[in-house]
């Protein structure tokens, strides 16, 4: 016990529960704003490992590290594209299409890397986005070394909460955004495009799944490994859930799986991990997530017509 | 008023529109125009073609020939917004509104262009309430859509259309969910928008508010408009025969011979669902050969009821005698064995599977059994049969059995879904809302159905929220309130106020109403 309150209380901690929750802030974003629309994007694992690739090779050959995190978002939008174009204007099934993406990105990024990097053992490393330190707030005790110790890309993800919630909550964009997802007849009673602001949302929140998957390996890990994104995806399709499709509350869930995940790498190292497999506490932040999408999501209102296609014209 | 200058006041003119769907010719070369400071009513049954052709006219479909004129200038086939931009606002039948954002959000919706982002909320709240108050149109805008009743979303539909600045407001079939009172209150809206210079196109095929409302009313039959009368010139008689292509009389009414009780509810009580309650020790005897009518305001364990003779719901305490015998299993496969036929509430929701054809529909009560299956497989040459029968027989128009049922409007809906009841002649008849939404000739041969039934020895139970319905069908009525029964009236033992005192509470006593 004493062992969890002395973790509890590191700067190192909380440090790294910012670090592993940001590239699941936006990813979870980007998830949340296409349910938000309407449209389930199950392609998020592999627009993850897409972003994450075309982020990193860009860097590698040569690139900024802004340019890296655009052509990632390029990357994710063009999966975007076609996840949209199959599921709004063609109605295909959620469902199918985005695991149908998720294996399509992944195999496609995999096939990329051997083209690009044929006899390599070790992917390189790249010179990855260095944490900056924002004057005075990073000198609050605990937590301000923490969350104001970043890399700019953390910084990013946080402004993208307030941001997207300004945009769906203030603006006619995500008023009509909104209600593509609670209603599309009520839209295209207005004279709006259902069609085209579900495009929109669709290939928006891929781009920013994948600069989730960039953050990755430009931001943590500074290199590309298969399976590096390792469900992440998955996760956020469950935040957006326990944030009861509230960008607010998403970020809550990212870090509070955040600070489970951060907890049981620290606990393997204690004398508890000497005894207990480690399997167990890899799999404790997914447990924990689960239980945590029980209790929370118990009230939460889904978008009306997430999932229901939308066809004008039809009756 | 002078031709010439009646000319000028023309705000709409829809010229030779033609429709198809499939098979199905919904506007057959239809002209149509509306002037300022008028309601036209466009009377039909359903099925006749009245909210195809207002969809064309707001461009949710569009037009196979023809032309859409509006204050002058010719409309662009297809495109909602430019018909809204026109000045043109639609209530529909099945609102579009978003439950989970709020009257004002829903009103907002689409009025400024996506990609600003200053707004001046404050004002925009001002102009609503403004408006509300203007048209007598009373909503908060905080409340959200959701949990608003029918009657307010209706308000939020048309505050809707008015905060766009519309000059023509179209409402399709908008009593149809309406109380009496809220009806008057929607009337008043709309006198005192014609008094300032709108247009109201009025569809609906109730006579007597058509006459009530109108100063113009055109009649649609089969897609084709055949007849234009001015309201003043006209009478319900008239428009009932010009609307039905015959004339229309009442079912006659034989005196019922009742015979014995087939379903008895002793005392039973079942579970309270939410605001729904459910029923309180209600005691209840269906006889053979007698329509029982159930009166009441909604929501005051009708739904309860039903569902329990539906066998979707089972009792927790008391006793269910069927045919003299106390049912021990009770679920909707025991109900249907012991031949309670049933009349659903919500014929798209519980009725009918949408998007499964007239045949599937037709045998979807007994697919597993004979005819209609033999040895766990589908016999569908006698499912196409049975359906085929059905509506030839219950005069279901539509392209033929293959037909999506989604396809068809309400009435022809409800005429496959009666035939399915009745096609096997069953002694128990579960009516629940069975003529709701229909147009005067469906509710006349439904009703005719029923009176068939009762004289052929079937126990009926009717439920229904009108009360002129119960009154004229039922042999013996009953209140419900609260999930409480009134005693048994005979028929003509009741006056519809007495009947009113009951389903307002009064007479059940105290307990459960003295708060």
């Amino acid at each position: 016990m004493a062992e969890i309150i002395d973790i509890l209380l590191s700067t190192s901690f909380w440090a790294a529960v910012i670090r592993i929750a940001s590239p699941l802030i936006f990813a979870t974003l980007g998830e949340l704003i296409c349910e938000r629309a309407g449209v389930l994007n199950l392609g998020i694992e592999g627009i993850m490992v897409a972003g994450a690739f075309a982020g990193w090779m860009t860097v590698y050959s040569g690139g900024g590290l802004w340019t890296g995190v655009a052509i990632a978002m390029a990357a994710g939008m063009l999966f975007g594209l076609l996840h949209g174009t199959l599921t709004v204007p063609f109605s295909l099934s959620q469902h199918v299409v985005g695991l149908g993406i998720t294996l399509l990105a992944t195999s496609a990024t995999y096939f990329a890397y051997r083209l690009a990097l044929p006899e390599v053992d070790t992917p390189p490393r790249i010179e990855a986005f260095e944490r900056s330190a924002i004057p005075f707030l990073s000198d609050l005790p605990v937590v301000g070394h923490a969350l104001f110790t970043q890399t700019p890309l953390t910084y990013l993800a946080f402004a993208l909460v307030v941001v997207v919630s300004l945009v769906l909550y203030r603006t006619p964009l995500g008023l009509a955004l909104r209600a593509a997802g609670e209603s599309p007849s009520a839209v295209a009673a207005q004279g709006l495009s259902v069609t085209g602001i579900r495009m929109g949302a669709v290939i928006v929140g891929s781009g920013l799944m994948a600069v989730g998957g960039a953050f990755l390996t430009m931001s943590a890990f500074n290199s590309f490994f298969f399976e590096m994104v390792n469900g992440r995806g998955w996760i956020c399709i469950a935040l957006v859930v326990f944030g009861a499709w509230m960008p607010g509350k998403a970020l809550l869930g990212a870090v509070l799986f955040g600070i489970f995940d951060g907890l049981q790498i620290r606990l393997q190292q204690t004398e508890l991990g000497a005894d207990v497999p480690y399997q167990v506490f890899l799999m404790m932040p997914f447990l924990l997530s689960i239980l945590a999408l029980v209790v929370m999501s118990r009230r939460a209102s889904v978008p009306a017509a997430l999932m229901v296609t939308f066809n004008k014209g039809e009756r | 008023m002078s031709d010439e200058q009646r000319a000028q006041d023309v705000v709409l003119r829809l010229d030779g529109i033609t429709k198809r769907f499939g098979a199905l010719t919904a506007n057959d070369a239809v002209s149509l125009t509306l002037h300022r400071g008028e309601v036209v009513a466009l009377l039909g049954e359903n099925g006749a073609g009245k909210t195809t052709l207002m969809n064309i006219l707001f461009g949710h479909y569009t037009a196979d020939e023809g032309s859409v004129e509006l204050f002058g200038q010719p409309l662009p086939p297809g495109n909602p917004r430019a018909a809204l931009a026109a000045g043109v606002g639609m209530v529909h039948q099945h609102f579009t509104l978003a439950d989970n954002l709020s009257v004002m959000e829903n009103i907002l919706l689409g009025t400024r262009p996506l990609w600003k982002i200053g707004f001046d909320r404050a004002a925009a709240r001002a102009r609503i309430v403004q408006l509300a108050r203007d048209f007598g149109l009373a909503v908060v805008p905080e409340h959200r859509v959701g949990n608003l009743s029918v009657g307010e979303r209706q308000r939020v539909e048309i505050l809707k259309a008015l905060y766009r600045d519309a000059r023509i407001l179209i409402l399709d079939e908008p009593t149809a969910v309406l109380t009496p009172q809220e009806t008057d209150a929607l009337f008043a809206t709309l006198r005192k928008m014609v008094a300032q210079g709108l247009s109201v196109v009025f569809i609906s095929h109730k006579l007597h508010e058509v006459m009530a409302i109108s100063s113009r009313v055109a009649v649609l039959r089969h897609g084709k408009l055949v007849g234009e009368v001015a309201t003043s010139q006209t009478d319900r008689r008239q428009l009932a025969d010009l609307m039905v292509g015959a004339e229309v009389s009442p079912p006659e009414l034989r005196p019922a011979s009742p015979g014995p009780a087939l379903l008895t509810l002793k005392a039973v009580s079942t579970a309270d669902h939410g605001n729904a309650p459910g029923l309180k020790a209600l005691d209840l005897a269906l006889h053979a050969g007698q329509i029982t009518g159930l009166a009441g305001v909604s929501g005051n364990g009708q739904s309860a009821l039903a569902d329990l003779i539906g066998g979707l719901e089972r009792p927790l305490s008391g006793a269910l005698v069927l045919h003299g015998e106390t049912a021990r299993q009770w679920s909707p496969r025991a109900a249907m064995a012991a031949g309670i036929a049933r009349i659903p509430e919500d014929r798209h929701k519980t009725g009918t599977i949408a998007d499964f054809n007239l045949t599937e529909n037709a045998i979807l009560e007994r697919y597993a059994q004979a005819p209609f299956a033999h040895r766990g497989w589908m016999d569908w040459r006698a499912a196409r049969d049975f359906a085929a029968r059905v509506i030839e027989r219950y005069d279901v128009r539509c392209p033929g059995p293959e037909t999506r049922i989604r396809l068809l409007s309400g009435g022809n809906m409800q005429k496959l879904i009666l035939g399915r009841a009745m096609e096997d002649a069953p002694r128990i008849i579960l009516a629940n809302q069975p003529v709701r939404g229909l147009d005067i000739g469906a509710i006349s041969f439904v009703h005719g159905e029923l009176l068939a039934a009762r004289d052929r020895g079937a126990a009926i139970l009717l439920i229904s929220e009108d009360l002129d319905e119960i009154m004229a069908l039922s042999d013996v009525i009953h209140v419900i309130y609260e999930g409480r029964l009134s005693p048994a009236f005979a028929r003509g033992t009741a006056s519809a106020s007495d009947l009113g005192g009951w389903m307002a509470g009064h007479g059940f006593g105290g307990g459960a109403h003295a708060a």
